[in-house]
């Protein structure tokens, strides 16, 4: 059984087809990279796999179980989390309440009405304790929107931790950062528990090479090529509409 | 002032609203109308404080509640002879409660120009009703004759008004303790991130439309007990309930107060219904400038309100 699996996912916005007969598969603790030329469908294929987005014909299967009808709130609470390409954060609460938020809506907490949040001790202890392991515990405090853009980045990772997912989908994790605050962010990813499956998003090849342990390439919607990351740097239709792009670039 | 970070404990502050209160009972007992009717509008503006300020519901369609609260509590009174006022309330309190439930259930999957277009269209539906069902709500005459017995079987409702405001004032008290348990609870926390970002709390596996709905009732629910208790006081319920101008108005005194602070709804309300009040003495035909003139100010210079305005002078003073 697979962590996350598509079934010939299909999505079109009138006569522009982005995601054509997507199979995907994620095995459990995988370490898995999608990458592709911008406009590759890459994020509509992650709003498909959340929820955000209904597929035009396709299934998606989560644990096995088939969610392809099922709302972005329950598939979460079924296990799967994302992180966001442009920081997508609360960005005038501290940086505490970001977390403790997602820690709350995991532990059914988040609809008390009588108690005040501030002593609900459980959820801030476990919020403040996946601040310090992305070393972000002198932050706490701090409004997000005075944050670094890169401590921003950890706080989306953050977020997604605190709701514990089996399956958790990073949509460019690095982006918008300097290359030494990638490097921290990569550290902080490799520290993740390995027994969360990974996709990763991104454009950083740096990264995704050190990172991913399969790399699916993803072409005008359709998937060109899966394989170990050694298969995808030696493989010429890669290197065509991918690789060699950038080498002119 | 919500959320896991903020402190939940009393502050000596929030006890100035109610001495205030009960100083102003002793000290200028001609006035007592004018208070209760100051107490009920904050209460009204904590209502929508609730939803507009915490949650980001947008609306012009409050006083759809409010009016229904009133005609609810006038019909007990002067048709179904019900003259308990804690009676007429609950009967308030249920109907707002189940039009929150209907309306917010209908209405919250819409945001924006719409959601506004929407609940603006509820209250002037409503107000149809009440200006066309005369055998029921006395139409364009209002209703008179609303009966109200006394609280709790012991206090009358007196010519000087003390009954009212005290009793007002009690509601009020109440009102604001739940408000205050919910802004700090996690339900309150989870609010707030809904109004700062909605498609992170849909990422976070917040169903964010049922929780809204929710929270529409309650405040739906609160807005009618005011509405109620406006009845109960002037023992009379005219159209001026329903409709734009109400919700207008209590937008503006939430706006002036301050958005989103539990206290910018005691403010607002006290300083546009004394103005109200000096400016209709003073120029009949021209308080609305007044309060133009006012709401102009706030907009352009003190976008937190009054009690923004506040903030920005103790801060100033502090980094003196």
């Amino acid at each position: 059984m697979y962590s996350l699996e598509t079934r010939k996912l299909c999505k079109s916005f009138g006569a522009l087809t982005v995601a054509d007969n997507i199979d995907f598969r994620l095995e459990p603790g995988a370490r898995h990279a999608l990458i592709g030329p911008n406009g590759a469908g890459k994020t509509t294929f992650v709003n498909m796999l959340m929820g955000a987005l209904a597929p035009s014909s396709g299934e998606i299967l989560l644990g096995g179980e088939n969610v392809t009808q099922v709302a972005q709130s329950t598939r979460v609470r079924r296990g799967l989390a994302r992180t966001f390409q442009v920081t997508s954060l609360f960005r005038n609460l501290p940086v505490l309440d970001n977390v403790a938020l997602a820690v709350a809506e995991r532990s059914g907490l988040a609809t008390r009405l009588w108690r005040p949040a501030y002593s609900h001790k459980e959820v801030i202890a476990e919020a403040r304790e996946l601040l310090a392991g992305l070393g972000l515990a002198g932050d706490a405090a701090t409004r997000v929107a005075d944050l670094a853009y890169g401590k921003q980045r950890l706080v989306e990772i953050a977020i997604a931790l605190g709701l514990r997912p089996k399956v958790l989908l990073l949509d460019e994790p690095a982006a918008g950062v300097p290359s030494h605050e990638a490097q921290k962010i990569l550290m902080n990813l490799e520290k993740l528990p390995h027994d969360i499956a990974i996709l990763m998003i991104e454009h950083d090849m740096d990264l995704v090479f050190r990172f991913a342990q399969r790399i699916t390439v993803l072409v005008q919607g359709v998937v060109l090529v899966e394989g170990t990351p050694q298969e995808i740097a030696r493989d010429p239709r890669v290197h065509q509409v991918y690789l060699g792009e950038q080498a002119h670039a | 002032m919500s959320g896991y970070s903020a402190n939940p404990r009393l502050r000596w502050t929030e006890w100035l609203p109610w001495i205030a209160a009960l100083a102003f009972f002793f000290l200028m007992p001609g006035y007592l109308s004018l208070g209760a009717r100051i107490l009920i509008f904050i209460l009204f503006a904590l209502s929508l404080d609730l939803i507009l300020g915490y949650a980001g519901i947008v609306t012009l369609g409050h006083s759809a509640f409010f009016g229904l609260g009133a005609y609810t509590a006038g019909a007990l009174g002067a048709h179904a002879g019900v003259t308990d006022p804690l009676v007429q309330l609950a009967g308030a309190a249920a109907l707002s409660a189940l039009l929150g439930l209907a309306t917010g259930a209908l209405i919250l999957r819409t945001r924006a120009l719409t959601l506004l277009m929407l609940t603006l269209a509820i209250t002037a539906i409503l107000l149809e009703i009440a200006n066309k069902w005369t055998s029921m709500t006395g139409g364009a005459d209002g209703l008179s004759g609303v009966k109200v017995g006394e609280v709790l079987g012991l206090f009358r409702f007196d010519l000087y008004g003390k009954t009212a405001f005290l009793y007002c004032l009690a509601m009020l008290f109440i009102g604001w303790w739940v408000v205050r348990r919910i802004v700090y609870s996690p339900y309150g926390a989870m609010l707030t991130g809904i109004r700062e970002n909605a498609a992170r709390m849909h990422a976070i596996g917040a169903p964010v439309y049922w929780r809204l709905v929710l929270i529409y009732t309650l405040s739906a629910t609160m807005a009618g007990i005011a509405g109620a208790l406006l009845t109960q006081v002037n023992q009379f319920v005219g159209l001026n309930v329903l409709g734009l101008e109400p919700s207008g108005d209590i937008l503006v005194m939430l706006i002036l107060g301050g958005v989103g602070r539990m206290y910018g709804a005691f403010i607002g309300p006290v300083v546009y219904l004394v103005a109200q009040d000096y400016l209709a003495k003073q120029y009949p035909e021209y308080w609305y400038l007044g309060i133009g003139a006012l709401l102009i100010v706030v907009v352009l210079f003190a976008r937190g309100g009054i009690l923004g305005m506040l903030d920005v002078f103790t801060r100033n003073k502090k980094a003196l």
